[in-house]
């Protein structure tokens, strides 16, 4: 279980559950499928070392749920 | 982050109301964005809103904000303006709200040139009240009102809003957010009557009557069919056909309402500084 804290810990994108209202356009949108759905439909992290900081997700997210973290700042 | 932008936000009042894939949410992330960069006081800037789902968003900004009467936002915001004229003063309103019930007040603003900030989220649709067509739903489009299609032609407000007088209209997406808050914090440069109608997407009403897909698929045709008006200047008459120009479309100064007003009255007043 480790391992689990530890990638969380590393994640580039932060996510607030509680506002993603699992419309599917950050992972729909996000370039090198970082993001997918859960089984609920709500955004969830995938692979993450894939990454680029492009930041699709984030200014696409009409929620406010998902910022980007690190990378280039827009 | 939205952290940047969280001062902006009344966040205890978030998740916001809007229905999920609903672009209302990223147009109102791009005004906010647009006044940070402008540096505007939150103490001294008003967010004025009319009747429907794009109208709500006065109740998630963390500025002096004011929900009015259906159509009428325009109206309170310019009694605001005229009563204060230090106050940066934004108007959030809908393609229903705007152009169909506050058609008058809109065509009157633009006239009057008043220091406002409007921005008209089309969602082509009534989405709160259940998708009746509104004035700006497309030729053909099925709404619940309209089950065989709207047989009424829409309005262009961009080119209405400049035949009646605007000073300052451009129109952006939700899909180019960087283009929309630039149109937008040019508006806020504006000293007269800017209008932006950003293009919104309805999926759960819009884009279910018409089989548009899901709320992606609706955001990747912004992509697909929004071209800038640089780009549009220079295609040829053909490869027009069917896309939305976004961009500036009208810029051009002239005396702002409440400026000439204060002119009057200081020259009553013997030239003294009121």
């Amino acid at each position: 279980m480790s391992s689990v804290a530890e990638t969380t810990q590393q994640m580039p994108i932060a996510i607030n559950l509680s506002w993603c209202k699992a419309c599917g356009i950050c992972y729909a949108l996000c370039p090198v499928k970082v993001l997918g759905p859960d089984e609920l439909g709500k955004v969830t992290v995938i692979q993450a070392n894939k990454c680029t900081h492009c930041k699709i997700c984030e200014n696409h997210c009409p929620d406010y749920a998902i910022s980007v973290v690190g990378g280039k700042k827009s | 982050m939205f952290a940047e932008i969280e001062q902006y936000f009344r966040t205890e009042r978030l998740p916001h109301i809007w229905c999920p894939g609903c672009t209302n949410g990223i147009i109102v992330k791009s005004i906010v964005e647009a006044i940070q960069k402008a540096g505007l006081d939150q103490d001294k800037t008003v967010i004025v809103s009319g009747i429907g789902c794009s109208s709500r968003a006065t109740g998630y900004l963390n500025f002096n904000t004011l929900h009015t009467t259906h159509g009428r936002a325009l109206a309170f915001a310019s009694g605001v303006k005229l009563a204060n004229p230090e106050l940066n003063v934004f108007v959030i309103t809908g393609d229903g709200d705007c152009t169909s019930i506050g058609g008058n007040h809109f065509i009157h603003s633009a006239r009057r040139n008043m220091d406002l900030n409007v921005i008209l989220f089309n969602n082509n649709i009534y989405g709160m009240t259940g998708g009746q067509y509104s004035p700006m739903s497309p030729s053909g489009a099925k709404a619940t009102t309209a089950p065989y299609g709207n047989i009424e032609r829409p309005f262009d407000i961009c080119n209405l809003a400049i035949a009646a007088g605007a000073t300052y209209v451009a129109r952006g997406n939700s899909f180019n957010t960087r283009q929309l808050t630039d149109i937008i914090y040019n508006g806020i440069a504006n000293k007269g009557f800017s209008f932006v109608e950003a293009i919104a997407s309805c999926p759960v009403y819009y884009g279910r009557k018409n089989k548009l897909g899901n709320a992606a698929d609706m955001l990747k045709w912004q992509r697909d069919n929004c071209i800038t008006k640089e780009a549009a200047d220079r295609l040829p008459l053909e490869k027009k056909q069917g896309k939305v120009v976004t961009g500036i479309l009208h810029h051009e100064p002239a005396p702002e309402y409440t400026t000439e007003y204060q002119k009057i009255i200081d020259k009553f007043q013997g030239g003294e500084e009121s």
